[in-house]
């Protein structure tokens, strides 16, 4: 059975241009197919051009050469099926809890009433349903990272586009979350089909824990350099998979392949501070 | 330690006991120091209002020239009961207060407006910038006297003093709020499904009123100048019109008199901006929402 691919970028380039004048190339010649309900894992060396990626497909940026696709049609803008959670905290510190989960329903004209009982249902999925009055920066940091998911999956996204989400959480916390992430990600979608993840670490073990399939990407710029299909059993718990022989295996295998970039990156960051 | 001395003592009782007693100790030490704070804060005030009278009544100062405390008393206790040359002292007040704040509501209005949409939109700001930096440098406390002959010695030429004192730090504030609101939130509004219009309404504007009303705080004392200085220079009611009076007839105890009521008057609207603002920012940290 040949289904349109959830997102293809095919030949995408991104160049900007710094501050200094100089042009800067962040993403060069890359190809990523994702397919319908799968959970792919990007993982490259620091500053490589991963979140520009995330970029492109969200269409929150366009590529100045190359294209992206989300299911067939050419990105123009940003597309409604996209959902986004970013590195930063990005929920609205001036709106309660309740009122950041609703945000995304009321942007896109639906009732305030439809909105709060969606939102609420979200809230308590990410058991944070006792949380509803209180604004951000009364919470911790794990807490604002689940409104920020409850946020994201409220407008029932197809696309997941995730940009390091818990890399600013402490280890337990981010255990945690990667097993609700799991979790919200099996009940998701309208459809019979799970929503298509991209997500973006630089964390090896979140990465085989989490995907179907782990992309590793050059030193910047960025283009795929290999891809390894990740054949653990779903439904998977973090701590568990961890232990497994195979689990093992791959992040041996994934790590020879990426641990050359990295090698890349810091002699070139050794040069230029040299 | 002491508390154990009792042998049948459950130790849990005991150190509740013992944090207590702490807490009350601390908590006692915290309200001394306010009431020494306040002690040598009233110390201050009447060790020097009881040097300047000292030093008037034994002619070491000028007392025509420098007046003293008794005499500027005198000069508003006089003021409050039978008024003063121009009318009411309340008169005055409201008159002064009047212009003030008329002339504040529209420089903020304006400001805040112009800030937010030359900070949203790009061709604007390319095209308006220059013009307003020019009209920045001047000095504008110097337009009074345009405006004294354009709008006469009614409130207009005090009001527009006030305006045009106001606008620029109200506009600079907002423009730079509106400049530098986190990159990450609007595109997350963005991504979430706002429009262009729902993410200046519900992201740039809640964003930069941190910065705008900073700038409130500051531009109310503008407005107050610009009244003051208009009033100063040609009026017909108004506590400015009292100082020039006062300096006038050489009655340097009616411009002190005059100078002591205004500082009353903008300590009492700077109370209640604060209290505005504290109501408005709940959604802030308690630490940083102060701003001082």
């Amino acid at each position: 059975m040949t289904r349109t691919p959830a997102i293809e970028l095919t030949g995408a380039t991104k160049r900007f241009r710094t501050p200094s004048g100089a042009l800067h190339t962040a993403v060069r010649d890359l190809d990523l197919t994702v397919a319908q309900g799968e959970f792919v894992a990007v993982v490259g060396p620091t500053g490589c051009g991963k979140s520009t990626t995330l970029t492109l497909v969200s269409g929150l940026e366009e590529p100045t050469e190359g294209e992206v696709r989300v299911h067939g049609e050419p990105v123009r803008g940003i597309d409604p099926r996209v959902g986004f959670v970013f590195q930063q905290d990005a929920v609205f510190p001036w709106r309660t809890v309740l009122s950041n989960v609703m945000a995304g329903p009321r942007f896109r004209g639906v009732p305030a009433a439809e909105a709060r009982e969606r939102a609420r249902e979200w809230l308590g999925r990410v058991g944070l349903a006792a949380f509803e009055d209180r604004y951000p920066h009364q919470l911790s940091g794990g807490m604002r990272k689940r409104v920020a998911l409850a946020q994201t999956f409220v407008n029932d996204p197809a696309i997941l586009l995730m940009d390091e989400p818990f890399s600013a959480l402490d280890v337990q916390t981010r255990a945690l979350m990667s097993d609700q992430l799991l979790e919200l990600w099996a009940g998701s979608g309208s459809t019979e089909d799970a929503a298509s993840v991209v997500f973006v670490t630089h964390d090896l073990d979140e990465a085989i824990a989490l995907a179907d399939r782990v992309v590793v990407m050059t030193a910047g710029p960025a283009t795929v350099k290999e891809v390894f299909t990740v054949d653990l059993p779903r439904p998977r718990t973090v701590e568990a998979v961890r232990l497994e022989p195979r689990f093992v295996e791959l992040y041996r295998e994934i790590w020879a392949s990426l641990g050359e970039e990295v090698r890349i990156t810091r002699e070139r960051g050794a040069g230029r501070a040299a | 330690m002491p508390l154990e001395t009792a042998p049948e003592t459950p130790s849990a009782p005991a150190a509740e006991a013992a944090t207590t007693t702490r807490t009350e100790a601390r908590e006692r030490a915290a309200r001394n120091r306010r009431s020494m704070v306040l002690g040598a804060r009233v110390g201050v005030l009447v060790g020097f209002l009881g040097l300047w009278e000292l030093c008037a009544r034994t002619n070491v100062i000028d007392p025509f020239n420098f007046s003293q405390p008794s005499r500027i008393w005198d000069q508003i206790w006089q003021w409050i009961t039978h008024g003063t040359a121009q009318g009411s002292l309340g008169e005055q007040i409201g008159y002064t207060l009047y212009e003030a704040l008329t002339g504040w509501v529209l420089g903020v209005i304006g400001g805040v407006l112009l800030g937010i949409a030359l900070g949203r939109i790009r061709f604007l700001a390319d095209v308006f910038g220059p013009y307003i930096k020019v009209l920045n440098a001047i000095p504008r406390i110097v337009l009074a006297p345009i405006f004294l002959i354009w709008f006469g010695l009614g409130p207009a030429s005090k009001v527009a003093s006030a305006v045009v004192l106001v606008f620029f730090p109200v506009f600079f504030n907002a423009f730079q709020g509106a400049r530098e609101v986190d990159r990450n939130l609007v595109a997350n509004a963005r991504i979430l499904g706002a429009d262009n219009r729902r993410v200046t309404l519900q992201v740039v504007i809640p964003a930069a009123t941190t910065w705008i009303f900073t700038s409130l705080h500051v531009s109310f004392g503008f407005a107050l100048i610009g009244a003051i200085v208009g009033e100063y220079i040609g009026a017909t009611k108004g506590l400015g019109l009292m100082v020039a009076a006062a300096q006038g007839t050489f009655n340097a105890a009616g411009v002190y008199a005059a100078m002591s009521i205004l500082a009353v008057v903008a300590l009492v609207t700077e109370g209640l901006l604060t209290y505005a603002e504290k109501k408005l920012f709940r959604w802030k940290p308690a630490d940083a929402g102060d701003g001082r």
